[in-house]
This record gives structure tokens, C-alpha cells and sequence, in this order.
């Protein structure tokens, strides 16, 4: 009897959802537009930070090596203690001739001629992990025997975290206040969807309808619209990021943005888009009809 | 079965008493009309009866459930112990006949055989069949009022109650149908009929309780709506 009961509910659901069409269209058109909204923000967010990460990684600490050191000493002995900081991402040996001719090939050759390699020094060139760290990483650095001095673009590096930072929060506060109208925007269409229903709901009550037993298609109802709609949100998030890398990277102008490839945000995406639909959906159908199950 | 004990209401929105130390008993298997202007208090009698407001005072029993301090959840249970028909009807509209009737049994959990069985049986005591896959609009209005019967009654309540079943039907469709409750009220089922309609109820010698103010003004077995209200 129970099976016979469950499976009466669940085809009301369903049902439900054909006999209530227009609503159910409406509802999932507003979840699709709501959930495509915070996914851009999102995911815009995402990549000013991974663009922003980018170029802060490109910035890096040159630590030098002790003048009577030979080039084999100082990479054999300071480059694993070098490598063994926590915030080191990297670290490579450049020897006094190596440093010679990157500068040469920076500037003008004719400066340097006549001037012996000695002038200049051998060193590491260190990039970080947390560029917000970076003045912990130079003293532990400067620390290392053998290394004389650390320059680290300290300046720059604060700039950056400070643009990351702000990037962060105005993002965050944006997302907030769009979660907030699209749960407003949702809560009333379906409110308005079970205004309409309310004489029906009026009927089931008077004809000894347990509220469980009325809640449950609405609930099912809810779930699958709100599956729909997370689903079909998903594809058009995905059309439109395919859409909008390809023509960053055909603009001349900014083809030097790294786009995060879709292939590395999708299952987060998703999983996220039917969570959201389908809470809206249920507990939104839950809700929306508790004032009318208080008779 | 039906016990209210000095009962008083006094709505929230409301200094007046829409019923004052108001009591009543209807017996089983009893056949009962209520009468009374507009605003003399049926209609907070019949929202007493089916669990739709708690009385502010006194002791509402029907059908053995005590509504003055039963528990919400229980509701159900006691709303499956009556029948309610109304003026309007109240048809699912986007349901067939069939599936009307066949509701009200499905929310008390019957097996598809169960309504299968039952559902054909009252169509047919209350003149329906053939008309099983009708939708309401598709129906007069006695045809409609006759679907809300066969659903008050599919589910074998102990109690009908009838909240102006005429007020939309033509004299003719309301005498069948007062007719049609007659005979479900000597099969044993309780009817109480809330109405005004002076010469239905003088048709049928029933008992008649006639209310005005809140107050009980008579409660007659001659069946006369005697006491001039409009």
C-alpha cells in the first residue's frame, strides 16, 4: 500500500509539472537567468585572481651569492637550502657570465665593453608561492650562509596583494547581494506558482490530506525543475565561457589574458548549479506552501 | 456525531461573539437542517465542525475527536470521519470525475484496486455514471454538486455536512439533490444541511435549528423553518 502511495506522489510531481506549464517554464527561465548571473561573477572572479596571480608570480627575488664562492659551490650547496623554504615555487642558478649576457641582452652592449665578468655576481633567481610573504621568504633567505643580499621587489608585491584583495571582496560582496535578489526573485515565483494551486491545497485539507502528503509533490516538483534548471544552466555557462575565451584570445588586444580553461572549472561549476537548483526547488516549494498548509 | 458545549467564538480581528455560550448536540445517523440569516453564526459553526478555527471558549466534539485542544497533526484523521459540500462546489477543475472522487481516497492511502471498486459504486449512487471522464466544466451545476457528494461520500464518512449545497442550483436540481441526501442519511451516514432556503427545508419534516446573533433562536423535530429571519 505504502509503494502505492509513493508512487502516486512522485507521478503527481511529474504531472504537476505539464499541468502547471507556463509556471514551471517561468521558474526554471528564473533559476537559469539567476544561477547564470552568480556563475559569471564567479567565475570572473576566478580568473582576476588567476590573471592577477599570473603577474605576481612573475615577480621575483634575486638572491646573491658570496664573492668567494665558486659557481659550483654556491649551487651545489645554497640551491637545496634555497629550494627546502616553504615558499619557494622555484629556484634557478645564474652564474656571474650567465647574468653578463641577460644583461647585455637588455641593454645597450656597448656599456659593457672592456668590463670583466667579476662585476657582477652569481645568484638565485626565487619565485614564491604567496606573494603576500614575501618579506618573511627574503630574512629567510638572507639567513642562508653564503648569500649576501636578498632584493625583493617588496613594493611591488603589497601592490599586487592589495589589488587581489580588493578584487576579492568587491566580487564577494556582488555575489552575496546576487544570491540574496536571486533567492527573492525565485521565492516569489514560486510563491506565485502555489498562489494558484491554493484552492486545490484547500481541497486536499478538507478531504483529510496529511501536510506531508500534499508537501511531497510540490517538493518532487520543485526538485526536478530545479534539476531542469541547474542543468540547462550549466550547458549556457558553458556556451558562454567557450564563447568568450575564444574571443579573447582572437583579440589582439588582450590575447595575453589566461583564460582558466572550462575543462578545470566544470565539475565545480556543475555540482554547484544543481546543488543551488535543486535546494531552491525543493525547500522553495516546502516554503512557499507552509502558509497555506496552516488550516 | 456532533457536541458543542457551550462554545464561544470571538474572532481575532473582532470585539462581537459570532457564537455565545453556544450548545448543540446531533445525535448519530440524525438528519439535521441549520438555518439562519447572514452573519447569525453557520458559517463559524461549520468552521468549528471541520477543524478550520478552535472555539475562544467551550467544548467542540466531532465524531469523537475533541477539536477544543486536539493536536493539529491529528487533524486529518478527523477531517477523513466527514463529508464536506459546498455552495461552490470546490472541484478540481483540471481533474476528471473520476479522478475528483477518486482523490479523496487516494490522500487516505487506498490501493488502486480499493478506488477502482469504489469509486464506480458512488458515481453511480449519486446519478453519475457515464460521466466518469468528464471534466467539472464540462458538467450543469447539479451534475457538479452531485461529484462533490460522491466525494464527501467515497471514503464512508460518519458525517456529511452541507454548507449551502442549493445556493447554485435551480429549485428543481436543489429538491433531487435534497433528496439524494435523504437517502444517503438512511444509510445510516449523519447529514447536517446549512441553508436558507425557507421552502426546502419545509419540504422534508427534519429537524431544523435555527440560529441568529451567535444565539440558538429554536431547535425544532417538526421540520418547519418557523422562525422568520430575512
Amino acid at each position: 500500500m505504502k509503494w502505492n502511495k509513493y508512487a502516486y506522489l512522485i507521478g503527481e510531481g511529474f504531472r504537476n509539472i505539464f499541468t502547471h506549464g507556463f509556471m514551471s517554464f517561468a521558474s526554471v527561465t528564473i533559476i537559469i537567468a539567476c544561477l547564470i548571473v552568480m556563475g559569471s561573477f564567479t567565475l570572473l572572479d576566478i580568473n582576476i585572481n588567476n590573471i592577477i596571480d599570473d603577474i605576481g608570480n612573475q615577480n621575483q627575488i634575486l638572491a646573491y651569492v658570496d664573492e668567494t664562492l665558486s659557481a659550483e659551490d654556491a649551487s651545489a650547496t645554497i640551491q637545496t637550502k634555497i629550494a627546502a623554504i616553504e615558499n619557494v615555487a622555484d629556484v634557478q642558478f645564474v652564474s656571474r657570465t650567465e647574468a653578463k649576457e641577460n644583461f647585455m641582452e637588455k641593454y645597450d652592449k656597448s656599456l659593457m665593453e672592456g668590463i670583466d665578468d667579476e662585476v657582477f655576481r652569481h645568484r638565485f633567481v626565487v619565485q614564491l608561492n604567496d606573494l603576500s610573504l614575501m618579506e618573511e621568504t627574503q630574512s629567510e633567505l638572507s639567513e642562508i650562509e653564503g648569500i649576501v643580499k636578498v632584493n625583493a621587489p617588496l613594493d611591488y608585491a603589497d601592490k599586487f596583494v592589495s589589488v587581489r584583495n580588493v578584487v576579492s571582496v568587491v566580487s564577494l560582496a556582488l555575489i552575496v547581494i546576487l544570491v540574496f535578489i536571486s533567492l527573492f526573485i525565485m521565492s516569489n515565483t514560486i510563491k506565485l506558482a502555489t498562489f494558484g494551486r491554493r484552492e486545490e491545497i484547500a481541497i486536499m485539507k478538507m478531504v483529510g490530506a496529511s501536510n506531508g502528503f500534499i508537501r511531497c509533490p510540490f517538493i518532487i516538483e520543485g526538485l526536478i525543475l530545479g534539476i531542469v534548471g541547474g542543468g540547462l544552466a550549466f550547458l549556457a555557462q558553458w556556451g558562454l565561457y567557450g564563447a568568450l575565451q575564444s574571443k579573447i584570445a582572437q583579440s589582439l588586444a588582450i590575447s595575453f589574458v589566461t583564460i582558466v580553461p572550462f575543462a578545470e572549472l566544470w565539475p565545480a561549476v556543475l555540482g554547484i548549479f544543481l546543488a543551488v537548483g535543486v535546494g531552491v526547488g525543493a525547500f522553495g516549494g516546502a516554503i512557499a506552501i507552509r502558509n497555506y498548509l496552516k488550516v | 456525531m456532533v457536541q458543542m458545549n457551550n462554545v464561544t467564538m470571538v474572532y481575532d480581528n473582532s470585539d462581537v461573539a459570532a457564537l455565545d455560550n453556544f450548545s448543540l448536540t446531533i445525535n448519530e445517523g440524525e438528519f439535521a437542517f441549520l438555518v439562519g440569516p447572514s452573519g447569525s453564526g453557520k458559517t463559524t459553526i461549520i468552521k468549528l465542525l471541520t477543524g478550520e478555527i478552535r472555539p475562544s471558549d467551550g467544548k467542540v466534539v466531532v465524531n469523537g475527536f475533541n477539536m477544543s485542544n486536539m493536536k493539529q497533526r491529528k487533524m486529518p484523521q478527523m477531517r477523513r470521519t466527514l463529508g464536506v459540500i459546498f455552495q461552490d462546489f470546490r472541484l478540481i477543475d483540471k481533474m476528471t470525475v473520476y479522478d475528483n472522487v477518486a482523490f479523496a481516497m487516494r490522500v487516505v492511502g487506498a490501493t488502486n484496486k480499493q478506488i477502482k471498486a469504489r469509486v464506480p459504486h458512488v458515481l453511480e449512487l449519486v446519478g453519475l455514471e457515464g460521466r466518469e471522464k468528464r471534466l467539472p466544466a464540462e458538467l450543469s451545476g447539479g451534475e457538479q454538486q452531485r461529484v462533490a457528494i460522491a466525494r464527501a461520500l467515497v471514503n464512508n464518512p460518519t458525517m456529511i455536512i452541507a454548507d449551502e449545497p442549493t445556493g447554485n442550483l435551480d429549485p428543481v436540481r436543489s429538491l433531487e439533490l435534497m433528496l439524494l441526501l435523504e437517502k444517503i442519511n438512511e444509510m445510516g451516514t449523519t447529514i447536517l444541511v446549512v441553508t436558507h432556503e425557507k421552502e426546502l427545508v419545509n419540504a422534508f419534516s427534519k429537524r431544523v435549528i435555527a440560529i441568529d446573533g451567535g444565539h440558538l433562536i429554536s431547535d425544532g423535530m417538526d421540520g418547519y423553518y418557523s422562525y422568520e429571519m430575512e
